[in-house]
């Protein structure tokens, strides 16, 4: 039996690690993260779940200590945001490359400097190509349900890839949702223990981590890299056997309000209920906009994300991250190629929102569909609000 | 002595767990220490091992010199590695996933990956107190790399990036007391150990082993290619740094320290020195400042050892 209850996000997801029975979390405290490891720690000091909490001295020995116990054959959970996530980066592409199923529920937020506690998607975009598989929620119940899918598609034999659940600091973290916990049975039956390849152990010793030469170094990022690509058959088997089991079913890509209308908003995360509610609006006045939700992030889902947006004439890409002197933000620039490579005659619109906290109003999105808001070609992107 | 060394000689397990091989330099007295060590440890054991000279001289893709389980993750961070094996093994264990019996993590690290950057995340794993070893293997630079000077380095000697000049006496610091470090920590077993001292480091290995907590052991791993000496003399330099007093052999059980070897008295650390090609450019003045360092801080060891 699954109850529903209202419940602040980041406790949700915490329930969704024990659910999920983790053995070993690795973690070191860093806001908006924190009540996710708070209430975790306390499950396990209340003998609630039976793990071992590893309190590191930073998120760089989390992630170290996460890889440790990972290829020990346990299941590890960590989270972590930001300048957290930043001072791990270098042990994230060893997690990923030593093919290890860590899952980590990442709590974006902006990077310093400024010092801003707040949310917005810079850190995760300088981490998006870690080789790590990467979803996005929108909101609390697709967070504890993408972590209960997540260790399922990581520690699936022809995956074995670490898998990150992305979720908006604050914004999504720290309210307050009616979510529905499945019963520890389903889960389990969901969810059986893990059982690893290969594991740190003394009766049938490996090496894990060792170097490769030029000779070598390109087939074993190539395989690694063929790897996560095709993990994403793996991921729509995982949804949908959840959505088989549970009642709620998830797809890489989701579209809302696409069908009678060539216009869409393309964008990742808990913005996108704030674009939902644009859309609703415009609606009552009679005007028809989409919106293209990117639930996958990693692996890129060029085919489902082509579908969805092969038929449209405008596309407005809302990202939650400076370019940082590139040309366009990061989820721009991989549109623009998909669109490019299959010579699509799209106009593409890029709109930066929400940068360190600030307020994303439903306004924005109707103004830009109104053309309210000028895109601004000669920047490439337009950063709405911005007083310069 | 003799006799009791001879026990220890017939005690001491014969199965080696580092393969044949291996790309060492010749000479290298850290594989040696590293192959003493494991003899003691056991087949039980699981190796969480740093980026440096011994993971490089063992594990080019696809081939290993390892014959117990070993994982190489990153450079600064082999503690926290150990961290978390020690802590899967543990609870996999209590939820009866694998069979419970007494397996040991260590994990194994050059200077600069204990003293320079794996610093946090060893003081981190000896405060949290995991059951494990860590080892480090001190060679007194970066020798993997080509020679770079580390906290590790000695006062004057010549490293790559510590070079003598007409401004510069070579390493300009003192080195970095990390078993110290390590003891301040409180922890159950701390000491120091040289391969030129063998059946010390047998001695040492299987307390270590046995404590019930974080241990740390610091070997002075002569490099020959990095001190500028002949690879034949590498267990003699070993043997001059103890008998100097420049590396002194004790251990730290339970706070209290503890002189294992005596080398009283003190040959001058002139004679360790001198035949050294990254000791060569010091001047008189220069060891006479090293030996009153020296002498003052085998005179320290020697108070701390007499405290109850």
């Amino acid at each position: 039996m699954s109850i529903k209850k209202g419940i602040e996000v980041s406790i949700a997801a915490s329930i969704a690690a024990k659910l999920a029975r983790v053995e070993v979390i690795a973690a070191y405290p860093i806001t908006p993260q924190t009540h996710i490891v708070e209430h975790l720690s306390e499950l396990v000091a209340n003998g609630e779940l039976e793990a071992i909490y590893i309190n590191v001295e930073s998120e760089h020995s989390a992630m170290s200590a996460c890889c440790g116990a990972s290829a020990a054959g346990a299941r590890t959970f960590t989270s972590t945001s930001a300048q957290g996530l930043e001072l791990m980066h270098e042990i994230l592409f060893i997690a990923s490359g030593m093919r290890l199923p860590i899952v980590m529920a990442t709590v974006n937020r902006a990077l310093s400097s400024p010092l801003s506690i707040w949310g917005d998607h810079s850190d995760i975009m300088a981490a998006r190509d870690t080789g790590w598989i990467m979803l996005f929620c929108e909101n609390g119940q697709e967070v504890v349900d993408s972590i209960i899918m997540a260790f399922k598609i990581a520690e699936h034999r022809n995956v074995l890839l670490p898998v990150m659940v992305n979720l908006d600091g604050f914004s999504l973290s720290h309210v307050i949702e009616p979510i529905e916990f499945p019963s520890q049975k389903d889960v389990d039956s969901f969810l059986p223990p893990y059982k690893p390849l290969y594991s740190l152990h003394p009766d049938r010793p490996v090496t894990m981590g060792a170097y490769g030469m030029p000779e070598i170094y390109t087939e074993a990022k190539y395989a690694q890299e063929m790897a996560l690509i095709n993990s994403k058959d793996t991921i729509i088997g995982v949804m949908k056997e959840f959505g088989d089991k549970f009642g709620r079913h998830y797809k890489p890509v989701e579209t809302h309000n696409t069908e009678n209308t060539d216009f869409a908003f393309i964008c990742l995360g808990s913005t996108n209920e704030n674009i939902a509610t644009a859309i609703d609006e415009l609606k009552s006045y009679g005007k028809e906009a989409g919106l293209i939700k990117l639930r996958l992030f990693r692996p890129f889902p060029k085919d489902e994300l082509l579908s969805a947006l092969k038929d449209k004439k405008r596309i407005a890409v809302i990202e939650r991250a400076m370019p940082a002197g590139a040309a366009n933000g990061p989820l721009y620039n991989e549109i623009a190629s998909l669109i490019y490579n299959n010579r699509l005659d799209i106009t593409l619109e890029n709109y930066i929102v929400g940068l360190g906290g600030r307020d994303v109003h439903p306004e924005y999105f109707i103004d830009i569909f109104d053309k309210k808001i000028t895109f601004k070609t000669d920047k490439n992107y337009t950063v709405i609000g911005v007083r310069e | 002595m003799r006799l009791k060394g001879l026990e220890l000689y017939t005690d001491h397990p014969e199965a080696e767990f580092v393969a044949s091989g291996h790309r060492a330099c010749q000479g290298c007295a850290e594989i040696l220490a590293l192959r003493m060590a494991l003899k003691v440890f056991g087949k039980d054991t699981i190796m969480a091992m740093a980026t440096g000279c011994m993971e490089i001289i063992s594990t080019p893709l696809p081939t290993t010199n390892w014959e117990i389980p070993w994982i190489h993750v990153a450079f600064e961070n082999a503690a926290a590695v150990a961290s978390g094996i020690e802590s899967a093994i543990r609870i996999l264990q209590e939820k009866k996933k694998i069979e419970r019996k007494d397996i040991h993590v260590i994990a194994v690290a050059g200077d600069g990956g204990t003293s320079d950057i794996g610093m946090q995340a060893l003081s981190g794993a000896l405060e949290r107190g995991h059951k494990f070893t860590y080892i480090c293997l001190d060679n007194e630079a970066y020798m993997n790399t080509g020679i770079q000077r580390s906290s590790s380095t000695p006062y004057g000697a010549m490293t790559t990036t510590s070079p003598p000049g007409k401004k510069s006496i070579g390493q300009s610091t003192w080195k970095k007391d990390m078993a110290k470090i390590a003891a301040a920590h409180n922890i159950p077993y701390v000491a120091t150990a040289c391969p030129s001292y063998p059946f010390d480091l047998f001695s040492k290995i299987k307390k270590a082993r046995s404590v019930n907590g974080p241990s740390y052991i610091h070997i002075l791993s002569v490099c020959p290619t990095g001190w500028r000496i002949p690879a034949d003399l590498a267990i003699e330099y070993g043997k001059l740094a103890v008998r100097t007093g420049v590396f002194p052999l004790y251990e730290v059980e339970d706070s209290r320290y503890k002189i294992t070897y005596s080398p009283e008295p003190l040959r001058p650390v002139q004679d360790y020195l001198k035949g050294q090609g990254r000791f060569r450019h010091l001047k008189d003045e220069d060891i006479e400042l090293i030996q009153k360092r020296i002498t003052a801080q085998w005179e320290e060891l020697k108070y701390l050892c007499s405290l109850k």
